[in-house]
């Protein structure tokens, strides 16, 4: 399954300014990309175009040599799975609940679940760490909690694309590390994601590609190394940065405080 | 929905419907009513045949088709506040069957039909109106809005009555203070007819209600038709709200009372919820009913002042949560 972004612009109307102005991107089977950005790059729009909730004012979005806006919901829905930001629910279903909604494009409108919804429930639930709490009320949950009801009703898609924005922002480190190790293993299963996170140095340590945006534009792309420079993060972020080696050799990134000499390369 | 829960339901159900039976201007014991069950003899069996069996059938089925349409409502614009009387739903129906009985076509086809027009307008105006600042819907605009449009139809209603003659005013009168005292074998079969699609598809929408209730996003991520499902329940809320209000006049808040109740009973998954709805929202209405006949004998209530007496509160209760 491949998801191919070319040449994407986006206006809102009454902006002057384009959110979104030749932006591309490539999705294999199997490979992680993350994207970065300060506030208002245009992060979020190019995962609303990507995931075919807004057309672009010009270029294409192909998922399997078809434009995204020809699927239907409920065939979309099978190969990619979406966690947006945020979502306040009406009502307060139980984390098992929740969860089953996943199995939505599934499911016919009077059958009830058969084993394989019933184990792609039960799989989400165990991945995502949640089998303390499959009876409690969704309004009884922390933010982190909630996330992570919301990624494993994801994968109770069983999607062959996923797609998460900030996934892991009201997380602590275990569970973050949880979350992000998880997608990583699904990758290496074969599964392809994008990410975009604030985490320069997560996005570092799990991407294969990785996407920096800023005003709208490619600032740079590439594998993490290609990405992380530190004249590129300074321009991007407006904010001086020092650019090290873990000892794996990913980048990583800290930001400098005021007056602060960075340490020689 | 958990099979003791349901056949709960049913008991309670089977028991409203005995009740609503025996109650009346002549009071029926259990004897009398099994004799009738039983035999086709029996003194009391034109009564119960001809009149008590359609009333309360009538009345089941609009409490159930009302509470249904609560129900869906509710997980629409996701606000339990949500009600076909509330949202100007009941107010435009209303106004579009004295426009059809004040005009002289008051049939029993085209009373409906010109309520289910009325019910469309008032709906997509209180739509309209609550579309502050875009594309965001505000819930308590929403419900502003609804109060507003009703206001609205009622004014309009009472307008076209006082210009009406004796005799049209006199029908569309007795119709709109709400009440089952009309019913009819024929009249409980239109009903049917009008209520049974719209009923149908609400119940084939209860996944994709469960998903309305998330937010448009996340509902079309997994896999909604989020216009087609919006316009489903827009459609058969208005079909079934305007059916009943053709048929009974204008009763207020089955679909508040009834879903809140069942949630808290059975949680908020439309699967389990939406027949249990419908057999609450029955066995409700006939009750709200036998109580109507019976509070103030020989003279009998309108139905909706039962279910007011019932609903207001609770709406209160609802309201403020909402807005703490």
């Amino acid at each position: 399954m491949r998801l191919v972004a070319s040449d994407l612009v986006m206006r809102y109307p009454g902006l002057s300014v384009p959110a979104l102005e030749n932006v591309g991107l490539r999705l294999d089977d199997g490979k992680l990309i993350t994207v970065v950005g300060p506030n208002g790059s245009g992060k979020s729009s190019l995962l609303r175009v990507l995931t075919g909730v807004l057309a672009p004012t010009s270029g294409t979005v192909i998922l399997d040599d078809r434009a995204i806006s020809l699927w239907r919901p409920d065939a979309l829905a099978r190969v990619m799975a979406v966690v947006t930001q945020s979502e306040e629910p009406a009502f307060a279903l139980r984390v098992d609940e929740a969860v089953m909604l996943g199995r939505y494009a599934h499911l016919g409108p009077f059958s009830a679940p058969s084993t394989t919804d019933l184990a792609a429930v039960q799989g989400a639930i165990t991945r995502c760490d949640l089998e303390p709490m499959v009876e409690r009320r969704i309004d009884t949950l922390s933010g982190g909690e909630w996330q992570r009801v919301r990624l494993a009703r994801a994968l109770a898609q069983d999607p062959r694309l996923l797609i998460l924005d900030e996934p892991t922002a009201a997380l602590d480190v275990r569970h973050e590390m949880q979350i992000f190790e998880l997608i990583r293993n699904l990758v290496e299963g074969g599964l392809g994601a994008v990410i975009v996170t604030h985490h320069l140095n997560l996005a570092a340590r799990f991407a294969d590609q990785m996407l920096l945006l800023a005003n709208g534009r490619v600032a740079a792309s590439g594998t993490p190394s290609e990405v992380l420079r530190t004249e590129t993060l300074r321009e991007v972020f407006e904010w001086p940065v020092a650019v090290t080696a873990w000892t794996d050799g990913t980048p990583q990134v800290v930001p400098l405080r005021t007056g602060e000499i960075p340490p020689p390369a | 929905m958990k099979s003791r829960h349901l056949l709960f339901l049913i008991g309670v159900a089977l028991l409203s419907l005995a009740i609503g039976i025996m109650v009346g201007p002549v009071s029926l014991s259990p004897g009398e009513l099994w004799d009738a069950i039983k035999s086709s003899g029996g003194e009391a069996a034109p009564i119960i045949r001809q009149i008590r069996v359609p009333r309360v059938l009538l009345a089941f089925l609009v409490g159930g088709g009302l509470a249904v349409s609560g129900a869906a409502l509710q997980a629409l614009i996701r606000n339990p506040l949500a009600d076909p009387y509330l949202l100007g739903l009941s107010g435009g129906a209303g106004l579009g069957a004295v426009i059809a009985i004040a005009a002289g076509f008051g049939g029993a086809w085209t009373v409906p039909l010109m309520a289910f027009a009325g019910a469309m307008l008032a709906l997509a105006l209180v739509y309209r109106l609550s579309l502050v600042q875009g594309r965001r819907l505000d819930p308590r605009v929403l419900i502003l809005a609804g109060v507003i449009v009703s206001a609205f139809t009622g004014a309009l209603m009472s307008a076209i009555m006082a210009l009406s003659d004796a005799s049209a005013l006199r029908n569309a009168f007795l119709w709109l203070l709400g009440g089952f005292s009309g019913a009819s074998w024929p009249t409980l079969g239109f009903f049917v007819l009008y209520a049974l699609i719209p009923l149908v598809l609400l119940m084939a929408s209860a996944r994709a209600l469960d998903l309305l209730a998330l937010g448009d996003d996340s509902a079309r991520h997994l896999g909604l038709d989020v216009g087609k499902a919006r316009l489903i329940v827009y459609l058969s809320t208005g079909l079934l709200t305007a059916a009943a209000v053709a048929t009974c006049g204008i009763i207020g808040f089955v679909g508040l009372v009834v879903p809140h109740a069942a949630r808290r009973l059975l949680g908020p998954l439309h699967r389990p919820l939406l027949p249990a709805v419908f057999l609450a929202g029955g066995a409700f209405l006939v009750l709200a009913d036998a109580l109507a006949r019976t509070a103030a004998r020989p003279l009998e209530l309108p139905v909706g002042v039962v279910t007011a007496v019932v609903g207001v509160p609770l709406f209160a209760l609802l309201l403020r949560r909402t807005l703490t």
